[in-house]
């Protein structure tokens, strides 16, 4: 077995899922403390070949790539077979794997072929001192407690990590090994059947982009209008907690929050949300925080950089007004 | 003696607040406003097997839809209660294989909803002073007459009607009939405006040479004061699950406004006033709650509970209109603003007081269940 | 065609609380709810019921108390239910929990499995194609859409963060159903009167499992995850709360902005 350090590298349509980066960032950061190993990138697709060097320039320093029209589309077959012997192959000590909706189907059937253990979710990936061990941490009961998660008698060590969690590096133009890897696919591994791909456009913009976000829970009720309007007049856009997902008020890739989004805006304006930890979890880590809440004791205001006990229908229609005079709208 | 409910019931129970929570309490403030009859909710309540509870299930699960129900809107509470208490308990009770056949299944699917005719301009309390007239013709009786107050009115397909078939023989000569909303000489009066359940529909019903089969007589000639009196017996368990929902709605709605709601730089939830009247409240729902339970399990049981469901009726019914106006009361001002349901629960609750029999008319037949006189 | 639905009994986490004081949860007063996406999953057996008339069984692992949730499936519309309990199996982490529960579905034979994308307590997502890896079936998650097709098939709509794709898989297979697939019913009045009069929830303990799943793959002894420490999650610290007035507030909140260069 070798100490290295493994990253499952998530590419759609010939693009990398900018979690791939931020985990080889992470990983980068990790090997520090394990002299003389490796940060491996693990990549798979068809004719994906040219896409290696990216890797490299990321920060891996060798990257193993399965390029087979298997491969195309991700498919959980395959794509298993490809990861699990290449795994059996490089051996890494740990391997990392993005949340996309992608790692999540992919990463607990690698861990469950391989018998190991897979943590999801991590939100803190530290080495131990004494053993060398992979220390994930992570939310559990919906963010309300974080619990570290180790893996003493199996190999790899798995984790999954959401996008946004962790910082990719600057790229660099970089050499590192490239190595192509072939596996052996046969036609009944194909086992399910893609008819048809259709892409979505997108209602709403990207919030984990968005330096201002203007986000709406239960205390809003059912018309977002108003945080629209304030989000328009700061150049935000408009996020939401659960409860007004679940309310059907709030479209689901609006969310933030344990089951939604992780977002790091400079700004972030909290109305009527009552701060569960499922919802804290995906954005404490903004800058400036705003909660705006009739309830004095709702635990928003424990992660709230400037907190407002009082009514958002109120507040918000005064705040434009303000907002757009002091910008001479 | 266990005065818990079974783990069935808490199902149950269960199930009734999921419903009322998502689909009742989300209308209720426009059902009352534009005096809406929900239609959409009856179509869901039909759906789920809430319209002929007592025969699926038994009377008390009916009694914790009719109380879940109405801590959101006191109107559903009732078209539940009128439709299963009033009407489909009737013919259940006294109907023919035929008519039960013909009947109930429409009813307890909701396909149906069902009305009862009693109340006259000149016969209200006094059911014996009835004016609306029975005529055997042939194969038809022949109705002719004017019934007020009924609730489900312009929204029921079935009604039972009770009619004088015989004057000389006072309330012995009444019968019940089952009639449909489109046999010929049938129609539907004016609507009411009314203070409270402004939803349910309250109309009169207009029987003119109204032809029914004679099949439709529902138990035997002259035996029209039992049914009413029979039915309404049932109903009262109705409308004190009405009242208790009502009453139990107002106190968690306030307890949740007290909570926000600051005076003098403190939450008003944290006074000893709003505490204690809240302790007070509670502790009379929770009794109100107590005999309408028992009433709903004696009917259960096949036990008599006439007496039973009237003092029922009656705590619930006073503790609903009491509660509704401390609750309001500890609102403030905004208690009277229309944007807080309280001031539609206080309006709503006062009705309980009055229909299927008035708190006098429930101390009536307490009394002769004492056999004071 | 016979349906195995998973279900999980999970705390209410939108209800949960944190003692302001101590930092540690409070559990006392949370509902336990049945997992909403595994609600999804539960409508999604039960409208294939309605239309092909399936045969639907709910499948949980959890304590004894658990029963309430089986209940609850059952009172929705689902044929049978099992509660798979033991002692035995305490302590289990994903892997554990889906070898115990493949072994389990093993047993009870099945055409089409499907559970939840995800448990809220958890937040794993890990089940549901560990039990797939199991059992040695293919599977599609992340569910939006499921058709019945011939031959023993389903078509199934598969939510990507940007596309959906329509994936043709065939039974034996498992499906995760996202809370996105459809509107859970409630529970019926009848539903609930045969959930407890007419129906059971059967247990199915270690013993009754032994064919089917291996001892060193359950319970802790089958976890290859253990939990090294939990604590409260920590609370950043703590910025000024205002309780003034509206117009106050705006000037508070256009004083900081102006601070941060926002405007």
């Amino acid at each position: 077995m070798t100490e290295n350090i493994l990253v499952i590298c998530e590419q759609r349509d010939g693009k990398f899922q900018k979690v791939s980066m931020e985990l080889i960032g992470k990983a980068r950061q990790l090997i520090e403390k394990k002299q003389g190993q490796k940060v491996v990138a693990l990549l798979m697709g068809d004719k994906i070949a040219e896409l290696a060097q990216d890797l490299v320039n990321h920060g891996a320093d060798r990257v193993v790539y399965v390029d087979n029209p298997a491969l195309k589309d991700f498919m959980t077959e395959p794509y298993t077979k490809a990861a699990c012997a290449v795994l059996k192959s490089e051996n890494p000590d740990m391997v990392l794997v993005g949340a996309s909706s992608i790692g999540r189907d992919l990463a607990p059937r690698i861990a469950a072929r391989l018998k190991t253990g897979l943590t999801a979710d991590c939100t803190t990936l530290e080495i131990d001192d004494e053993t060398g061990e992979l220390l994930m941490t992570r939310p559990a009961f919906g963010g309300n407690v974080m619990a570290t998660i180790i893996c003493p008698d199996h190999r790899p060590q798995m984790a999954t990590v959401r996008p946004g969690v962790m910082v990719a590096l600057e790229p660099q133009t970089k050499t590192g090994e490239i190595v192509d890897f072939d596996v052996a696919f046969e036609t009944s591994d194909s086992n399910v059947e893609i008819l048809e791909t259709v892409m979505i456009a997108k209602e709403t913009k990207d919030i984990t982009k968005a330096n201002i976000l203007v986000s709406g829970g239960r205390g809003i009720g059912n018309n977002f209008a108003p945080l629209k309007e304030l989000a328009d007049v700061l150049g935000g856009e408009v996020s939401a907690s659960r409860a007004s997902v679940d309310a059907g008020i709030a479209y689901k890739d609006m969310q933030v929050g344990q089951t939604g989004k992780t977002v790091r805006p400079d700004v972030y304006f909290a109305f009527g949300i009552s701060g569960a930890v499922q919802h804290t979890a995906g954005m404490e880590e903004a800058t400036l925080i705003f909660a705006i809440n009739k309830d004095a004791t709702a635990p928003i205001f424990d992660v709230a950089d400037v907190g407002i006990v009082g009514d958002a229908h109120k507040i918000i229609p005064k705040l434009v007004n303000r907002i757009k005079k002091e910008k001479n709208l | 003696m266990d005065f818990s409910l079974s783990k069935k019931h808490l199902l149950m129970q269960e199930l009734f607040r999921r419903f009322a929570e998502k689909e009742v309490k989300p209308l209720a403030a426009e059902v009352d406003e534009k005096e809406i009859f929900p239609y959409g909710t009856v179509d869901l309540l039909g759906k789920y097997g809430m319209l002929g509870i007592p025969w699926s299930a038994d009377n008390l699960s009916y009694t914790l839809c009719v109380e879940e129900m109405s801590k959101h809107c006191a109107t559903t509470g009732v078209i539940v209660s009128a439709h299963t208490s009033l009407c489909a308990a009737p013919i259940s009770d006294w109907g023919t294989a035929e008519q039960k056949g013909k009947y109930l299944s429409k009813l307890a699917s909701g396909e149906w909803l069902g009305a009862f005719g009693l109340t006259e301009a000149g016969a209200g309390t006094d059911a014996a002073g009835q004016q609306t007239k029975a005529v055997l013709d042939g194969d038809n009786y022949i109705l002719n007459g004017t019934k007020i107050f009924i609730t489900n009115a312009d929204a029921a397909h079935v009604y039972i009607i009770i009619a004088m078939t015989d004057k000389s023989q006072g309330t012995r000569g009444l019968s019940a009939f089952i009639v449909e909303k489109d046999m010929p000489g049938f129609s539907i009066g004016k609507k009411e405006d009314k203070m409270g359940i402004r939803g349910s529909l309250t109309c009169e019903l207009i029987m003119e040479n109204c032809i029914i089969p004679k099949g439709n007589l529902l138990g035997k000639e002259g035996e029209g004061f039992k049914v009413a009196m029979k039915t309404l017996d049932g109903g009262r368990i109705g409308i004190a699950a009405q009242a208790l929902g009502i009453a139990q709605g107002a106190i968690d709605t306030t307890v949740a406004y007290v909570r926000e709601r600051k005076q003098f730089g403190k939450r008003i939830s944290q006074f000893q006033n709003t505490q204690f009247e809240l302790a007070d409240m509670q502790t009379k729902v929770d009794a109100a709650r107590l005999l309408t339970y028992r009433a709903a399990n004696l009917k259960d049981a096949g036990k008599k509970y006439t007496s039973e469901a009237a003092m029922a009726k009656l705590f619930a019914s006073e503790v609903a209109s009491d509660v509704t106006r401390r609750c309001l009361q500890l609102h403030g001002g905004y208690g009277y603003i229309r944007e807080y349901p309280i001031e539609r629960m206080m309006r709503d609750a006062k009705i309980t007081e009055l229909y299927e029999g008035t708190s006098e008319v429930q101390k009536m037949v307490i009394a002769a269940g004492m056999k004071v006189n | 065609m016979k349906i195995i639905v998973c279900v999980k009994q999970v705390p209410d986490t939108n209800e949960v609380r944190l003692d302001p004081k101590t930092g540690t949860l409070i559990r006392e007063g949370v509902p336990s709810i049945i997992n909403p996406d595994d609600l999804c999953g539960i409508e999604a057996a039960l409208r294939l019921k309605d239309e092909y008339g399936c045969h639907v069984t709910a499948v949980s692992m959890g304590p004894p108390q658990t029963d309430v949730a089986l209940r609850e499936a059952l009172a929705m519309g689902c044929d049978e239910a099992y509660l798979v309990s033991d002692r035995a199996f305490g302590g289990a982490d994903t892997w554990a929990t889906s070898s115990t529960l493949a072994g389990a579905i093993k047993k009870l034979g099945y055409d089409l499995i499907i559970t939840g994308r995800q448990a809220i307590d958890g937040d794993t997502a890990q089940v549901g194609p560990q039990i797939a890896e199991h059992l040695g079936i293919p599977q599609v998650t992340y569910a939006q859409d499921i058709e019945k097709t011939e031959g023993n098939a389903l078509i199934v709509q598969r939510q990507y963060e940007d596309r959906y794709q329509k994936i043709k898989i065939k039974c034996p297979a498992l499906v995760t159903a996202l809370s996105s697939l459809n509107k859970p019913r409630y529970m019926s009045v009848a539903g609930v009167v045969s959930a407890y009069d007419t129906k059971e929830v059967k247990t199915l303990t270690f013993e009754d499992l032994k064919e089917f799943v291996k001892e060193e793959n359950i319970g802790l002894k089958g976890s290859p995850t253990k939990v090294k420490k939990s604590f409260p999650k920590q609370v950043k610290a703590q910025g000024v709360k205002h309780e003034v007035d509206e117009d106050d507030a705006v000037e508070i909140i256009v004083k900081k902005l102006k601070e941060h260069f926002v405007i």
